[in-house]
């Protein structure tokens, strides 16, 4: 918990919720009859409303980016050393806003909300829900909240895919769209830890079928096993042994099946820290939709043809240990944007931690995001 | 802000609106000077960190890669102009990637530190050491210029690829032109620029 709120950071914040008279459509072909989007501010707007920056989360994060709820908070929010005042995204220039994804479990309605026309919970009657969806959402909140315009559109990961996919449905909308750690689609590999991340929670006897609500159940023990699966794939081999090595945990070895290496208690502690925080069902359909994100599944698997339309300007980083959206594939997105002569900036950014380092304070990283957002602020300053 | 004066000589050369790449950007100084200046659009590839953040800070867009890496990211003809000054040295294949960079522009521009300048024939003989000077500061065993070139070899590569000069300038090291570069330019010459295109 903080003592007392460091300088650089947005302070004690608040959520805010909005509900919305739907109906919301989505690419299933379903609709969600009313709905809500829990969402956070940080920083002033503008008089001329241009200085709004969008922040998309990770798969397993939520609106609250930055700042902390209470005193008693342990740790501030998910993308504190980015978003504050003089950090990367300064909200002593941006107002920026930060929304939990439909389908989340933080505020948003999501599969553990009520469903109006049965009265209990979605569960997984809970419509699919794709990436264009949560665009459109926000699109929604953006006018809702009187915001024609971002200044910028920027997010990490999955919210790295959720930023690429602004630029292509609103692109009006979008000034410039940072996209971080991210790919233009999943590979057969990130897919196959997915599903089995979603095959330890679906087999799990507390699952009840996505109903474990009316059980008053959890399903525990599938939802630990996914996230210290996907843990494993966050870190790289690298940061692994600078932070476990072989240590042990009881400095020596034990017998039997029990526990022995640091990191395995490290695992089992962000497994359980995880089932209190999250929900499965949020945590199945949210993989789903990043298996499923494919913006150049609609132009014939030609992702230059999908940017054709965007107009942002654009900012990619990645990060060399990062094995699970290697810098490779974000330079597949640079290659489109360069196919299509659209403006672009590209970091390579030299860095252990594995595919968390976007969350990380590298001094490069944070450099040239800096130098970039610098950039955008400038754009919606008046002269 | 002044512009390096080879930098300066370069940008002359190229036309108002025209779409450049600038391989080994640096800061990004050429590429910002044609943005204002000449309405040029463009890329700059760069690997140095701390060229890129320069870079980004004056706007220009660039890609933060090695130029080794090839150019496999671009169609062919997709630029009037592919610059690359003071890198042509310092890169592992200067050949591939001169036939590189006329596959994906129009026209090629180098610069390059002129081996066969008298001063570097004079240390050679003289020493009979590796020459060091202002435009080749480095020991030969931690140079970046890992191929150095002369004035006579460029050209004698460039016909035998098929390669046509279109233009040529010596500069002195503080890269002003002079007479003696322009007559004995093997000799006289500091650095080489040259604009070329496929013969």
């Amino acid at each position: 918990m903080p003592e007392v709120i460091p300088e650089d950071s947005v302070g004690l914040v608040t959520p805010s919720s909005i509900d919305f008279q739907g109906p919301l459509a989505l690419d299933c072909g379903s609709t969600l009859t009313d709905y809500s989007i829990t969402y956070e501010t940080y920083g002033e707007l503008n008089a001329a409303r241009s200085n709004a920056v969008l922040i998309c989360h990770a798969l397993s994060s939520h609106h609250h980016a930055a700042g902390y709820h209470s005193m008693d908070d342990r740790k501030p929010g998910w993308w504190d050393t980015c978003i504050g005042p003089g950090k990367a995204i300064d909200t002593n220039r941006f107002h920026v806003v930060c929304s939990n994804n439909i389908g989340g479990c933080h505020g948003s309605t999501g599969p553990a909300s009520i469903n109006p026309a049965t009265g209990q919970p979605y569960g997984k009657t809970f419509p699919d829900i794709v990436v264009k969806d949560w665009v459109r959402s926000q699109a929604l909140l953006a006018d809702a909240l009187n915001i024609d315009r971002w200044a910028a559109v920027v997010g990490g990961s999955l919210g790295g895919m959720q930023a690429l996919q602004w630029s292509i449905d609103y692109p009006e909308r979008v000034a410039h769209a940072a996209v971080i750690a991210a790919a233009p689609r999943l590979s057969a590999q990130n897919i196959a830890f997915n599903e089995v991340a979603r095959h330890a929670i679906l087999s799990d006897p507390d699952f009840h079928d996505g109903n474990y609500y009316q059980h008053n159940v959890v399903p525990e023990r599938g939802l630990r096993l996914a996230r210290m699966l996907g843990h494993i794939t966050y870190l790289s081999d690298d940061s692994m042994h600078s932070k476990f090595g072989r240590e042990l945990q009881a400095g020596s070895p034990t017998t039997g099946y029990d526990m022995e290496f640091q990191v395995e208690s490290y695992l089992r502690y962000q497994g359980k820290k995880f089932v209190s925080e999250f929900d499965a069902n949020t945590y199945v359909l949210m993989t789903k939709t990043l298996d499923h994100f494919d913006p150049a599944a609609a132009y014939n698997n030609d992702l230059s043809a999908a940017l054709a339309q965007a107009s942002a300007h654009f900012l990619v980083i990645a990060f060399t240990s990062d094995w699970r959206f290697s810098p490779a594939r974000s330079r597949e997105i640079v290659r489109a944007l360069l196919d299509n002569n659209k403006e672009v900036v590209y970091g390579h950014v030299e860095a252990n931690e594995g595919h968390d380092a976007f969350l990380m304070k590298i001094p490069y990283y944070m450099d040239i995001f800096s130098a970039y957002m610098n950039r955008v602020a400038s754009e919606v300053e008046p002269a | 802000m002044s512009l390096r004066p080879d930098l300066s000589i370069i940008s002359k050369w190229i036309k108002p609106g025209s779409r450049v790449l600038d391989l080994g950007c640096g800061d990004g100084a050429l590429l910002a000077h044609l943005q204002a200046d000449r309405n040029v659009t463009g890329y700059g590839l760069e690997i140095d960190n701390n060229n890129v953040r320069q870079c980004i800070s004056a706007g220009v867009n660039v890609i933060q890669t090695d130029l080794d890496a090839g150019l496999s990211d671009f169609y062919a003809e997709s630029f009037d102009y592919v610059i690359m000054t003071q890198t042509l040295q310092a890169v592992n294949y200067p050949d591939k990637l001169l036939e590189e960079m006329l596959r994906v522009g129009r026209e090629g521009i180098v610069t390059f530190p002129n081996f066969a300048h008298w001063k570097n024939r004079l240390q050679v003989a003289a020493s009979g050491r590796m020459p060091m000077s202002h435009t080749l500061p480095n020991p030969w065993y931690s140079t970046p210029n890992i191929h150095l070139c002369t004035v006579n070899d460029f050209e004698t590569l460039c016909r035998d690829r098929g390669i046509r000069i279109l233009q040529r300038t010596m500069v002195n090291y503080a890269h002003r032109r002079s007479m003696g570069d322009h007559l004995l330019p093997n000799l006289l010459g500091r650095i080489a620029l040259y604009r070329f295109a496929r013969s």
